[in-house]
């Protein structure tokens, strides 16, 4: 697979380096810049970095790993992030992280982000989203969702089309 | 002339009083870095100085301080100052101690690590102290919560520092009662090289190596918290010179070599000092046999050639030593080696003067190429050594394939253009003025010389390792030895003399060639001379200028520079 980036990012990027001392102090930005055009970050993508802030695949691999936020494969159009720390835990996200896997058939034993075959959902466990009050929390791409049950589940469920 | 490593007039050195174990040392106050820059001295530095090894994976010597593994931490203390600003004192007058504690919880000791903590006046540092130990074994503990308990089929065992210290600090069983992280296992990271990612530590020592001594930043840690693993990037293999290096360096078993893994336990190698011959840097090494067949050869540190390190062609160029066509038989009229010395003794000694010439290899020892040079002298034979040149690169790897041209072109028997006598012998042959030709470790068939020439001799004798085009046109073929073999010394490409020890016994019939040339040497001149090897080496030192001072003994295991 060839990796090209089209003019107007690269343009972007360049100038995104220049905000920074040193280019490699550019990588984080420059990674979530690419990941906010192509979905995710290919390996191919992250040789292409690396050339172009002067560092080894392998110091931009140990960064893309290091963080979750960062994704190595194509993810679904909804993702659906469950929040899973204590204030949601205690407030049912395991269960409703169950529900969700349940309904879109994937396999709530696993332990990293599920994808439907079809590519149109991702469910994943995410750390706190800072909405301890209203547990459990879920955010379906950048929308966010207070105190989900099951019942709402299927009406969020329901609404993405 | 001779030297040992040479370096600038020490400057005074700045010495600072500490405490290890109670007993009171003085250390310098600045020791070198990996880099050799002069840095203060660490606690783990001063406690070595003190005869306290402290234990640790990620802290080599040759590599930058990471101090990721946490295992050599240590109890200490530094005098107590008081509000007044000056020492604080006991009832004896000694100064006060003030041990490092948890801020929060003064009643337990706060270790520092040993790699990267400097030292300080008055430091006390407590490398056998109760917490000390309790620190160890917190940290081991942790360290062995993923790892797998396959010693058995492990690689590393015998030389695992996780195995040793697991001994000294580590529990029976284990408390860990939840599943282990399942990481990757047999990991082709590159052409020679095999990882076991659940035994990684990660110490990261192959990383720094990588990165800041063979300048190839291929290896890094992916994930993170339990699940951080050591990898290369996703197709992108680990393959430059020096990989095998990280496999010496890994504490433990998750780097290995492919060359070596399941060959050998390493508790039955029976190991020697040594040097490598694959070209003319000569990087220490030892060498590790059993039962006469060699397994491997390991870089030893010597500050003045090597560091620590060799590269991986040098490594693994052994496999030729236990090669099934080593000659191992005298071939020719007489097939006894007292018979065969004395009846080529007598064609020498019959030899017109100037009809004999000789080649003889720069991979052969300075006591061998001086034998050879008396025999020359004798016979006023024309000399040469045969060049090797390769592609030479900025760390070890010289792009002279002779160990010993230095050793050649000192002793005589190579002219300074090493090979331009070549020509000239051969033009003798063709000409019918070199009726005579003695080869030792080459094969003149490739270099000018051709077999159909090599008819035309009436004499050829041959002295070799492995059978090749000369030894076939031979009319005495005496069977030598490979390095590992015998004992000797080279030259290198720096005026580095360095000596190495025998590993293995000979194969079959074939003897050393110093041995058989020194009952040559005596039959054809009558000039006797010393039948060991220290002797014969303090001869030559003495009679060839450029050795002279230099004996045996002084080489010691590091050898001794010479002006070239």
């Amino acid at each position: 697979m060839s990796f090209t980036v089209p003019k107007e990012l690269e343009t972007e990027l360049d100038e995104l380096i220049t905000h920074y001392p040193q280019k490699r102090s550019a990588s984080l930005m420059f990674l979530h810049a690419i990941q906010e055009h192509f979905g995710f970050i290919s390996p191919e993508a992250m040789e292409w970095t690396a050339k172009k802030l002067e560092l080894q695949p392998i110091n931009v691999y140990e960064l893309v790993t290091f963080y979750p936020m960062f994704r190595t494969e194509k993810l679904g159009k909804y993702q659906i992030k469950v929040c899973r720390t204590l204030s949601c835990a205690l407030g049912g996200s395991h269960a409703l992280r169950d529900h969700f896997c349940q309904k879109l058939g994937l396999d709530s034993t696993k332990h990293e982000p599920q994808t439907t075959k079809d590519g149109k959902f991702t469910v994943e466990f995410v750390e706190c989203l800072a909405s301890c009050g209203t547990a459990p929390v879920v955010m379906i791409n950048e929308d966010f969702h207070e105190g989900v049950s099951n019942q709402k589940a299927d009406e969020l469920l329901g609404r993405c089309k | 002339m001779s030297t040992t490593e040479t370096k600038p007039a020490p400057p005074p050195v700045e010495k600072i009083k500490i405490k290890v174990d109670g007993r009171e040392i003085e250390v310098p106050k600045m020791t070198p870095d990996w880099q050799g820059k002069m840095q203060p001295t660490t606690m783990l530095q001063a406690c070595a100085l003190a005869n306290q090894d402290v234990p640790h994976y990620c802290y080599h010597p040759k590599l930058p301080i990471a101090g990721n593994c946490r295992m050599c931490l240590v109890e200490f203390g530094t005098p107590m100052i008081g509000p007044d600003r000056q020492p604080v004192k006991n009832e004896d007058g000694t100064p006060k101690i003030a041990k490092s504690v948890l801020p929060y919880e003064p009643s337990t000791p706060r270790g520092a690590i040993a790699c990267a903590t400097p030292i300080s006046p008055g430091m006390e540092i407590y490398p056998s102290s109760p917490a000390t130990k309790q620190m160890r074994e917190a940290v081991l503990e942790s360290l062995l919560i993923n790892h797998p308990l396959d010693c058995p089929i492990c690689d590393q065992a015998g030389e695992c520092k996780l195995q040793e210290y697991s001994v000294d600090y580590g529990k029976a069983t284990s408390r860990f009662v939840e599943e282990k992280e399942h990481k990757p296992k047999q990991v082709d990271l590159g052409p020679r090289i095999m990882l076991d990612d659940e035994r990684c530590i990660l110490c990261s020592r192959c990383v720094r190596f990588s990165k800041d001594i063979a300048g190839d930043d291929a290896l890094g840690f992916a994930s993170r918290g339990s699940r951080n693993f050591l990898t290369n990037f996703p197709g992108k293999k680990f393959d430059n010179n020096y990989t095998l290096n990280t496999v010496d360096i890994c504490p433990v078993g998750a780097l290995t070599s492919k060359d070596f893994r399941f060959q050998m336990r390493v508790w039955f190698l029976k190991e020697s000092k040594s040097v490598c011959t694959s070209c003319a840097t000569g990087c220490n090494i030892v060498i590790g046999s059993r039962e006469n067949k060699v397994y491997r050869y390991e870089p030893r540190e010597n500050d003045a050639v090597n560091s620590s390190w060799m590269c991986d062609a040098g490594r693994l160029n052994y496999k030729w030593i236990n090669s099934e066509f080593r000659l191992t038989q005298i071939k020719g009229p007489k097939t006894e080696w007292s018979l065969a010395l004395r009846d080529i003794a007598e064609t020498l000694r019959k030899a017109p003067l100037g009809s004999v010439a000789m080649v003889a290899s720069a991979r052969q020892t300075n006591e061998e190429l001086y034998l050879l040079k008396k025999l020359a002298t004798k016979l006023n034979a024309l000399t040469d050594s045969v060049p090797r040149t390769g592609e030479g690169d900025k760390l070890l790897v010289n792009a002279d394939k002779n160990p010993n041209s230095n050793g050649a072109k000192l002793i005589g028997i190579a002219p300074a253009q090493m090979g331009s006598n070549l020509p000239k012998i051969a033009e003798g042959i063709h000409s019918g003025s070199i009726k005579t030709l003695i080869v030792f470790g080459e094969d003149v068939t490739k270099c000018g010389i051709s077999a159909d020439l090599l008819g035309k001799l009436s004499t050829l004798i041959v002295s070799d390792i492995l059978p090749n085009k000369t030894t076939e046109a031979a009319h005495y073929v005496l069977p030598g030895c490979a390095h590992a073999e015998k004992r000797g010394s080279f030259v290198n490409t720096k005026g580095r003399v360095q000596r190495f020890m025998q590993n293995t016994q000979p194969k079959g019939n074939a003897r050393a060639e110093w041995e058989f040339l020194h009952e040559l040497v005596y039959d054809v001149t009558g000039q006797n001379g010393f039948v060991s090897i220290e002797g014969l080496f303090n001869q030559m030192a003495k009679e060839v200028p450029a050795f002279q001072g230099v004996t045996w003994a002084a080489l010691g295991d590091l050898g001794v520079t010479i002006n070239l």
